[in-house]
């Protein structure tokens, strides 16, 4: 066998260690963060609402202009795309229907995770990452202060609560930006296009699209926490995380939304 | 030589490290490293680049795991207590970093005053007070509203010494605290050092390059060499010392020096190279 077939091998077989620890490192984390806020009071760790209540703010609250933003414009695409192809059929009317269901079920959460990730996903690596390199980990440690319950659990909890909000308000608007572009075509008015599109829309459906949005915030914390804390060559160190951290947890947003759709719609 | 008088008259050992192994992937870092210090007592661990002292101390601290070995801070096995012991034990270390390790995030007084409010039941108004009275020992009083980014090197590394004596502790670590400075800096951290220990009481384990601040500082002296203890003993005795090493050390001279111009790039040029 050929020097470089044995090196190519070889790194693969590396790649899928790190990728493997690195996997076991994310689901501890999950595990210690749910630990510290069962026992944390117990062992002076315990979880200050005010650190939750500013990451709902940082990756909740300041990301709702950009969330509803563009699902607004994806309403609108999704309106001009399905009257296009429902007229073939003559099923124009259908348009409301296919909208609310799809937009409360995939669109919004998936677009609210994207976006949830380049903000908050990068911020919680290049924060870590950042931290790790200045020894700030180690001083937290030495304090005694666990840095999984101080750097992790806050955001997760945050996230946690932050998404499902951030959905809530980006099916409203991506399904105003469908009706935006409907109405005319289906002879309605704006306000019995909103009416007809909830009452369509049974419990079902709302709830995929929260249960979605808390699978991507878990998804979004570990994976830029986990980049972080794997940080190791100073500021381009940290560069890296921080890029990695957005295109890994976008793969596993989009892989864990066709799973969860899967077993949702059985 | 009074400091240390006071010190013999206090034999009580705080810290004890014995026979401390450690390895980096194949590479042995420390090898069967001995370690000793009596309460009020100003270590210094000196050592060249890669000479496994900084390892030594983050052992100490717990940050890494040995692979054989014990340590002892005040009479407790760092590696056998309970997490709640161990709680309780970091309450009483404190340790200052090279890079100051200040939370960037945060102001100065916050950083100050991060482990009163994470392990403390005071109340804010007296965990501003402790926090500027630490700032004012350090010569850093009113600098409590600055960032980290607004401080000089001299300046974070006096802050850090701060948060580290914020919770009194009865330990205190530093970690090259004079690297990097200028001399007269340099010289005012040794003399914080010194009032620190005389004023409070504390012992302290000092790794530092820095010859002239170790001498300053140090009751005793622990030279260590590719991981292994060369020499411990009082200023005077490593001053006097004929080991090779340590008058290499002293006199700042490289190994290479001694090295034949042929022999080492015969050793360059082979093809088994491994680390010196």
């Amino acid at each position: 066998m050929s020097k470089y077939l044995i090196k190519r091998i070889e790194s693969v077989g590396m790649w899928s260690f790190q990728a493997i620890e690195r996997l076991g490192f994310a689901m501890r984390l999950f595990w210690d963060s749910f630990y510290w806020l069962l026992v944390g009071r117990r062992y002076k760790q315990k979880v200050r609402l005010r650190q939750v209540v500013e990451q709902v703010r940082v990756n909740g609250f300041d990301a709702l202009p950009i969330v509803t933003a563009l699902c607004f414009v994806v309403g609108m695409m999704l309106s001009i795309q399905l009257l296009y192809a429902l007229s073939d059929f003559g099923a124009e009317s259908q348009v409301l229907l296919a909208i609310a269901k799809s937009v409360t079920r995939e669109f919004s959460p998936l677009i609210t995770g994207v976006i949830v990730a380049g903000r908050s996903g990068a911020a919680i690596a290049a924060r870590i990452g950042s931290q790790v390199v200045s020894q700030e980990i180690d001083a937290l440690k030495v304090m005694g202060i666990v840095p999984v319950r101080y750097l992790v659990l806050p955001p997760l909890l945050g996230l946690m609560i932050s998404m499902p909000l951030l959905v809530i308000c980006a099916d409203f608007t991506a399904i105003l930006g469908g009706a935006i572009f409907s109405v005319h075509k289906l002879d309605m008015s704006i306000s019995a296009y909103l009416v007809e599109s909830f009452n369509v829309l049974v419990v079902g459906d709302v709830l995929q699209g929260l249960i979605k949005s808390v699978v991507f915030g878990v998804i979004i914390v570990l994976v830029g926490a986990t980049t972080g804390f794997y940080v190791t060559g100073g500021a381009e160190g940290v560069g890296r995380a921080t890029t990695s951290a957005v295109v890994i947890s976008i793969s596993f947003i989009v892989l864990a939304d066709m799973i969860a759709s899967y077993f949702l719609t059985q | 030589m009074d400091n240390l008088n006071k010190k013999q008259a206090n034999n009580e050992t705080v810290i004890e490290v014995s026979n401390l192994v450690t390895h980096y992937g194949m590479r042995k870092i420390l090898d069967g490293v001995d370690l000793d210090v009596k309460k009020g007592e100003i270590r210094v661990i000196m050592g060249g680049s890669g000479s496994g002292k900084s390892t030594l101390l983050w052992h100490i601290l717990g940050l890494y795991q040995p692979t054989k070995g014990h340590i002892k801070l005040l009479g407790k096995d760092i590696h056998k207590i309970s997490f709640n012991d161990m709680l309780k034990l970091k309450q009483d270390i404190g340790v200052s970093f090279q890079s100051g390790a200040l939370f960037s995030s945060m102001t100065v007084g916050e950083n100050i005053a991060l482990p009163l409010r994470e392990f403390t039941n005071l109340d804010e108004n007296t965990i501003r007070i402790i926090s500027r009275m630490k700032l004012e020992v350090v010569n850093l009083g009113g600098f409590h509203k600055l960032m980290p980014s607004q401080l000089s090197g001299g300046m974070i590394k006096r802050a850090a010494l701060a948060r580290s004596i914020v919770m009194d502790p009865k330990l205190l670590f530093f970690d090259e605290p004079s690297a990097g400075l200028d001399p007269v800096v340099a010289s005012e951290i040794d003399d914080l050092i010194l009032s620190l220990r005389d004023t409070m009481g504390m012992s302290m384990v000092v790794v530092t390059h820095e010859l002239d601040s170790a001498f300053k500082i140090a009751d005793k002296i622990t030279v260590l060499d590719k991981g292994k203890n060369l020499i411990t003993g009082t200023v005077e005795e490593i001053k006097n010392s004929d080991n090779k090493r340590v008058m290499d050390l002293l006199q700042r001279r490289s190994r290479h020096d001694k090295l034949d111009p042929k022999d080492y790039l015969k050793r360059l040029t082979q093809e088994n190279y491994t680390l010196s």
